[in-house]
């Protein structure tokens, strides 16, 4: 264990059951700062579950779970969100019928300063559109004609980048993304691969959910190979080629030998 | 930012065309536009406009078929006084469809809550206004009900609310035992539960204060709905309940909060009742939770959630009110006035379906 930082995550022996099922079954997690962690494994793995339970979507059974050094126990994903994790999710939770900027701030919206937002609770629009308009012009994503338009009349990379955004603009320890490119056309992909990186190269590090090998191998730069409801390996995508990931995940080859992960 | 100095990492081999691809998004639509094409679209992003312009229409069809006499001061101001009741249960009743749901006991807690606020105040000596607060607080705690036992309980909000229905309704017939409260009563006992009744006229309109305060539950609502973080969750929730619960907003309290707030207006358009009516009876509004889903779905609000203007609802009562007083004035019998409403109805939803599958 020769680590200079205080993990992002670090979670140990995390067990979540249901009934007779055993989703993680004393799993460990770690995030290092400023990396992008791929999180794979097989259908039912349980890759999922340990993440859900990281951001406060389960409460796991047993185990503990560190955040900067500290221990935390969310018991909902809105917990986690008041500490900075912020979830991008496969079906990306947008209200298609509310604009780009109420989207952004569902939630946490401003309200107008002085007496009209404090009695009369009014939002200050303004506010919030120019706020949505500068995330996405950051992030290259001002293609859209108005930060008015609704989301229901984007095309899917536009929705997208518009999740990766809202979650970039308000995550201080970490993102989740919950399989980004799953939905999307070969060249939207790449929009959110870069996406990716760009988020990583403001610092913030980000768990990568993906069954989608080359873009996994194409960001990562530590890989979390789950099998069997616990965290196999770590493996290092530059020492490894994908056919090995994923004979690790299936089973079909066992993993190295663990170092420091 | 998206390291160029490793190749290797700038994209997979099999997409190394990407960046000679053709960048054009199909673009047929742009020249394909139809003028019906742009009214959808208009439409889409203006779900009041259709009501409005039913009600000019309709203004105008029946300013010309029956003439002066519908296009009296007098005239327009009576469709106010009398669209003022369910023009206030539609408010209501809006605020509930806007979050994807409905509900059948509106009418029955109004009329609940008049019998509450006159059995208090006319037979139990109560001080009308205190008596008017334990009915309005009747009506949230009815609405909470509701709203308890569709997010905690998890039943669909049209079972919940057929079974509520009955139940205010028997329990309406128990308080009032199934007498009426003479106006007479009231008037001697406590006229202050007929404050929504006075009136004042103004260049031969008849202004009265129900009317009145139908327009300002609308300009309120209005606002909370467009204007605060709470509006934009109600509509968030109608749009989509999960992604709003992901998305960081405390759904059911924000629903709870709907169905109080709409008990609430339920109980104040029965004390407004009251003046209307002049008198409180059991039977009274029996067809009030139809006729407020009537109005909602005239207004352009749809039925399936998170679209619609709450504005468009005071259209739909209006247009509703208008047509009544309309063929009326024009000698029309009153089953077709019946018959007119019924395809109104059926109009307005295949309008909403047909602006719902705009081309984005």
């Amino acid at each position: 264990m020769t680590q200079t930082a205080t993990p992002v995550v670090q979670a140990r022996g995390i067990v979540k059951r249901y009934g007779h099922v055993t989703a993680i079954d004393h799993s460990d997690f770690e995030l290092r700062a400023g990396e992008v962690l791929a999180v794979i494994g097989d259908n039912g793995a349980g890759k999922s579950s340990i993440v859900k339970a990281i951001c406060g979507a389960t409460v796991p059974d047993q185990g503990e779970i560190l955040i900067e050094g500290k221990p935390v126990r969310f018991t909902s994903p809105i917990e986690a969100r008041d500490m900075g994790i912020e979830i991008v999710y496969q079906n990306l939770a947008l209200s298609p019928a509310l604009s780009i900027a109420d989207n952004m701030f569902t939630g946490r919206e401003i309200r107008k300063e002085g007496w009209m937002g404090k009695y009369l609770r009014m939002l200050d629009k303004p506010a919030m559109e120019k706020f949505a308009r500068d995330k996405l012009t950051e992030l290259g994503l001002m293609t859209v004609q108005s930060i008015k338009q609704p989301v229901e009349t984007l095309s899917g990379g536009q929705r997208q980048g518009v999740a990766v955004a809202r979650a970039a603009a308000f995550a201080t320890k970490f993102i989740i993304m919950d399989e980004p490119t799953a939905a999307l056309g070969v060249k939207e992909s790449r929009k959110v691969l870069e996406l990716i990186q760009d988020v990583r190269a403001r610092g913030i590090p980000i768990i990568l959910i993906s069954h989608n090998m080359p873009h996994v191998f194409e960001v990562a730069d530590r890989i979390h190979i789950h099998r069997l409801g616990k965290r196999l390996c770590t493996i290092d995508p530059k020492d490894y080629t994908m056919s090995d990931a994923v004979a690790f995940m299936t089973g079909a080859k066992e993993p190295p030998a663990q170092d420091a992960a | 930012m998206s390291e160029p100095t490793n190749p290797a990492r700038s994209g997979q081999e099999f997409e190394q065309d990407l960046n000679r691809s053709d960048a054009r998004v199909a673009e047929f639509e742009v020249q394909n536009h139809t003028l019906l094409d742009r009214i959808q679209h208009l439409l889409h992003n203006n779900p009041t406009l259709v009501p409005v312009i039913v009600l000019v229409l309709s203004l105008v069809a029946f300013g010309l078929i029956a003439g002066g006499k519908f296009f009296s001061a007098f005239n327009l101001s009576l469709i106010l006084q009398q669209v003022s009741i369910i023009g206030i249960l539609a408010a209501a009743q809006s605020l509930i469809i806007i979050t994807a749901g409905i509900d059948l006991s509106v009418a029955a807690i109004m009329v609940l809550m008049s019998v509450v606020m006159g059995n208090l105040a006319v037979f139990a000596g109560v001080p009308s206004g205190f008596a008017i607060l334990v009915g309005l607080a009747g009506g949230v705690g009815a609405g909470l009900m509701n709203g308890w036992l569709i997010t905690r309980v998890k039943l669909p909000p049209f079972i919940t609310t057929l079974g509520t229905w009955s139940i205010f309704y028997a329990l309406l017939l128990w308080l009032s035992g199934a007498q009426s409260i003479r106006g007479q009563d009231i008037d001697t006992e406590a006229p202050f539960l007929k404050f929504f009744g006075a009136s004042f006229d103004v260049g031969g309109a008849r202004i009265t204060l129900s009317s009145i305060l139908m327009i300002v539950v609308f300009v309120v609502l209005w606002y909370m709905l467009n204007k605060t973080a709470w509006g934009r969750h109600v509509y968030a929730i109608g749009d989509d309940k999960e992604a709003a619960d992901l998305s960081g907003i405390r759904t059911d309290r924000t629903l709870l909060s709907v169905y109080g707030l709409s008990g609430f207006i339920c109980a104040l358009a029965g004390w407004a009742s009251i003046g209307r009516v002049g008198s409180i009876s059991p039977q009274s509004f029996y067809e009030g939770n139809l006729d407020s889903i009537t109005a909602v779905v005239i207004g352009g609000i749809s039925l399936f959630g998170g679209r619609g203007s709450i504005m468009g609802a005071l259209f739909g009562a209006l247009i509703v009110g208008v047509f009544r007083s309309g063929l009326r004035l024009s000698g029309v019998d009153v089953l077709w006035q019946v018959f007119a409403i019924g395809w109104l109805i059926i109009i307005a939803v295949a309008i909403d379906q047909w602006i719902r599958r705009v081309s984005a």
